[in-house]
């Protein structure tokens, strides 16, 4: 199979302005003859959902959530980048693009990165005209923040609920557009199937999760924006019900997976404090503006922070990376801290954190200040802690929080089934082997608002005689059947443990083995252990009830059974790059100061798979990468 | 931690339901209150018995998910504290704590302690929003904003739309939810032209599913994100211009 990216001709400065005008057009009054569904309703589901319908497409937007408003997205705390130079120090679209492509260590496509650059700017201003109450200046002006692997001040945010704001903006186009009768909204209905006939995409599959009812969906066009897969380490920042089934589900039918491998393990969360813990909280990085990361010097140091003398202490990041200091990329810092931890200097009652210290920020700024910045954080490590940051330091460790794998999409966002498009975290397209803070908000966003509008409609226009699909053809009626049966069997295997004891075990494989550190007879381990342990899932697993009301066990086998299945690929691929890259760390391959070593000239490719129906042998594509705008470079943030 | 657990079972919509009593032993008081719930679940599934239903996802206090009565108390104890972010240090060792779902007429019991509050929906559908069309959107420094005005609006818009306020109201009203959006649109300048539209229909579209506010403040004391009841007061106000103003030509003369 060869890969075409379909990246537009010309400069990279042009290729979107130029794709925009050689797309074809769908006009006004044809676009209420064609349907789209739109799965997912964060920020990329809600804003192509809200600007399809806007346009005058028929939307069917689907969540499984009770309302649009608690899609994931809702949790973001830090901000949203945008090349808006209203700081005037240095930024600058080509800026952004490059810091981008860098921070990803050059395993992101130049054309999209490009694209997500350029359309950052408008995205802050459609956000703005929604309502979206950013921070500001005393002026009246928009505020700005640093955040990781940048040296300007680029982040907008709403105080540490950037995600939310966002969000309910998003949110409340959706619901004007329910309002205005061009958005039929499906709450509580998960996908379970996609629908291919004659190699094009023909619809979904859904149960209600209040009645178990199983539904067919027909369509011209389905755009997935189902988020990533953080979920399959069980502990992660993701919510609860995050999971991987509709882009899974996808893969299965002929969509391409690509980079599984590449997971995002953010440096400052909460540290586990039992083997309870249900999932791990993050603590934005934008804390990482004011806050110092640091160890006591000496190993097994027990005294509390305040007892331990500045010359004590290392400042690990501001030593090991002075130009970027505390504000290095999260795959930096993540590894600068499992390093520190590793060698004995950990600290708290399981010697499993760093602190990350405001003393310094409240004697500078004062301790108003910070509460206005970080207020909500800062409570909300009190909630769960019983400690008060404004006293001692933070205690901080990494945790699984984004993936910057997904569906394989080309510059359309099209998956390689046609008219099946993926937007957000569910794709893979624009941050390389490591995500920049304060980037998932951007990509979002331009995919929704910007991109898939254009791209679908695009798709669409070659369609305009044509009939979806009846939902009483043959293929629809056996994706409904199989979709019974895996409910049936789920009901009546009849083991002994529940579902979270086995999403907890293979969290544990995958954390210890294909985690923040990875290597071959790790990655073998795993590959051993996950098929075991499936094996025993599909004997053992105790699911109660019935499949005609609300029961969450059964909604959370289905999602446990398909993270197997795409734990299995992430060692696959995790395995084969014999390289290090941002999130991808194999410890074969590092530097001699322990900095990830790529190799350009054997895996400067998106690596993309392809089901063959046996999870053992899924097959590999490649996507070459090719750089014609930057300079590949060892990344340093020294 | 020992405890004791009497939480609502309910089979399904229009189902009869009953308190059911659990003793829950070995709890970790560093457990949430949902971690505590997972374990009696874990327990209850090894037991062959079906785990309590309840409404839960981001674990984090943002994404309005959580929500039941704890003793009586919206969201337990904690003041200004979703359910997923109250501890189990907030409670002693032998205690007996009742868990039941919202109670309201607007917001039915789906199973447990899960309940449908699509009316919340329903409200901010009828225009809980801006009308800014995709694309067409002026430089966003264009409009300044003092930041009194931007710090207002952001006070109003962290409603998680939780549904605790409705639950904590012995009238079961909406008016703390409704106002904070109403008030979140109404204080920007980008909100202005469908400033009485939208109050009106919002105000008018929450009437027809909750009851009337008689200003108890039980709703400010449950919410998690301790929106004021200012807001409700400036909602009242805009709604009672709004009735002036959206009345035929008088709307012409501003």
């Amino acid at each position: 199979m060869i890969l075409d990216a379909h990246i537009p001709e010309g400069p990279i400065a042009e290729k979107w302005d130029n794709h925009k005008f050689s797309m074809k057009l769908v006009a006004p009054h044809n676009r209420r003859r064609f349907d789209v569904i739109v799965v997912g309703s964060g920020l990329a589901g809600a804003a192509a959902a809200a600007t399809l319908g806007e346009l005058g497409y028929n939307v069917k937007c689907f969540t499984y959530h009770d309302s649009p408003r608690r899609a994931h997205s809702i949790a973001a705390q830090g901000g949203i980048n945008a090349a808006k130079n209203y700081k005037a120090d240095g930024d600058s679209v080509h800026r952004l693009f490059y810091d981008t492509i860098k921070g990803g260590d050059y395993r992101a496509r130049e054309g999209n990165v490009y694209r997500l650059a350029q359309l950052s700017v408008d995205i802050i201003d459609q956000c703005t005209a929604q309502g979206v109450p950013f921070a500001r200046e005393y002026g009246g002006l928009l505020d700005n923040r640093s955040f990781g692997g940048a040296q300007v001040s680029r982040t907008f945010y709403a105080r540490g609920q950037t995600g939310q704001q966002l969000l309910l903006g998003a949110y409340s186009a959706l619901m004007r557009q329910v309002d205005a009768g061009t958005v039929e909204l499906h709450p509580r209905s998960e996908l379970l199937d996609v629908v291919e006939v004659d190699g094009q995409i023909a619809g979904i599959v859904t149960r209600h999760l209040h009645t178990g009812e199983v539904n067919s969906w027909s369509a011209h066009a389905v755009v997935l924006a189902t988020g990533g897969y953080g979920n399959v380490f069980y502990l992660s920042t993701n919510a609860k019900a995050s999971n991987a089934t509709a882009i899974w589900r996808a893969h299965r039918k002929g969509a391409l997976f690509a980079n599984p491998c590449y997971t995002q393990i953010h440096p400052t969360c909460i540290p586990a404090s039992d083997e309870f813990q249900s999932k791990l909280t993050l603590m934005s990085e934008s804390l990482r503006n004011d806050g110092r990361v640091w160890v006591p010097q000496k190993m097994d140091d027990t005294r509390s922070p305040d007892q331990i003398p500045e010359a004590e202490r290392d400042y690990f990041l501001e030593r090991r990376y002075p130009a970027f200091g505390n504000l290095v990329p999260r795959d930096v810092a993540s590894r600068a801290l499992k390093t520190e931890v590793d060698a004995g200097r950990g600290v708290g009652p399981l010697k499993n954190g760093v602190y990350l210290d405001f003393a310094a920020a409240i004697g500078r700024l004062g301790k108003a200040t910070i509460e206005e910045r970080y207020g909500n954080l800062i409570e909300m490590y009190e909630r769960i802690t019983d400690e008060d940051p404004y006293k001692v330091p933070m205690r901080i460790y990494p945790a699984v929080h984004y993936t910057m794998g997904g569906l394989w999409v080309d510059y359309n966002l099209q998956t390689t089934i046609p008219g099946l498009f993926a937007g957000g975290e569910a794709n893979f397209s624009d941050h390389g082997a490591n995500r920049l803070g304060a980037s998932a908000l951007m990509q979002g966003l331009a995919d929704g608002y910007f991109v898939l509008p254009a791209t679908v409609g695009n798709y669409l226009a070659d369609k305009l005689a044509q009939a979806p699909v009846p939902t009483n053809h043959p293929a629809f009626q056996a994706a409904e059947a199989d979709v019974r049966d895996r409910v049936h069997k789920f009901l009546s295997t009849g083991g002994t443990k529940p579902v979270d004891h086995f999403h907890r075990e293979l969290g544990k494989i995958m954390w210890d083995n294909c985690g923040m550190a990875r290597s071959t007879a790790t990655l073998e381990k795993a590959l051993s252990e996950i098929p075991a342990l499936r094996s025993e899932f599909e004997k053992d697993v105790r699911v109660l009830g019935s499949g005609e009301t609300l029961n969450q066990s059964l909604e959370k086998v289905g999602r446990v059974a398909d993270f197997f299945e795409l734990a299995e690929l992430m060692c696959k691929d995790a395995l084969h790059r014999e390289e290090s890259c941002g999130g991808h760390f194999r410890v074969e391959h590092q530097t001699e100061d322990g900095e990830a070593q790529r190799d350009d000239d054997n895996f400067a490719y998106v690596g993309a798979w392809q089901f063959t129906g046996d999870t053992a042998n899924p097959a590999l594509h490649k996507e070459p990468l090719e750089f014609e705008n930057v300079h590949l470079a060892q990344r340093s943030y020294k | 931690m020992d405890l004791t657990l009497k939480v609502w079972r309910q089979d399904g919509p229009g189902a009869p339901g009953s308190m059911e009593t659990h003793d829950v032993r070995d709890i970790s008081p560093d457990m949430s209150f949902l971690e505590m719930l997972d374990i009696v679940n874990d327990r209850l599934v090894v037991e062959g018995k079906e785990p309590i239903a309840f409404e839960h996802d981001c674990r984090e206090g943002i994404c309005g998910s959580c929500g039941m009565m704890i003793n009586g108390q919206a969201h337990g104890p904690q003041l200004g504290t979703a359910t997923c972010q109250l501890h189990m240090r907030k409670f002693n060792d032998g205690d007996t704590i009742v868990v039941e779902p919202w109670r309201a007429t607007a917001f039915p019991v789906v199973r447990d302690l899960v309940v449908n509050r699509s009316a919340l929906d329903a409200i901010i559908a009828a225009g809980g929003y801006i009308s800014a069309p995709t694309g067409s959107a002026p430089d966003a420094n264009l409009t300044l904003i003092p930041k009194p005005v931007a710090d207002m609006a952001m006070d109003a818009a962290a409603c998680i739309g939780c549904g605790a306020c409705v639950a904590a109201c012995p009238n079961s009203a909406a008016q703390l939810f409704t106002a904070a959006k109403v008030a979140h649109l109404n204080a920007l300048p980008q909100g202005q032209p469908e400033r009485w539209t939208r109050t009106e229909r919002m105000v008018e579209e929450m009437e027809r599913w909750f009851g009337s506010c008689t200003n108890h403040g039980e709703c400010h004391e449950a919410c998690p994100k301790e929106i004021s009841l200012d807001f409700i007061a400036y909602m009242n106000r805009d709604y009672r211009k709004a009735k002036v103003k959206n009345r035929g030509l008088v709307s012409q003369t501003g």
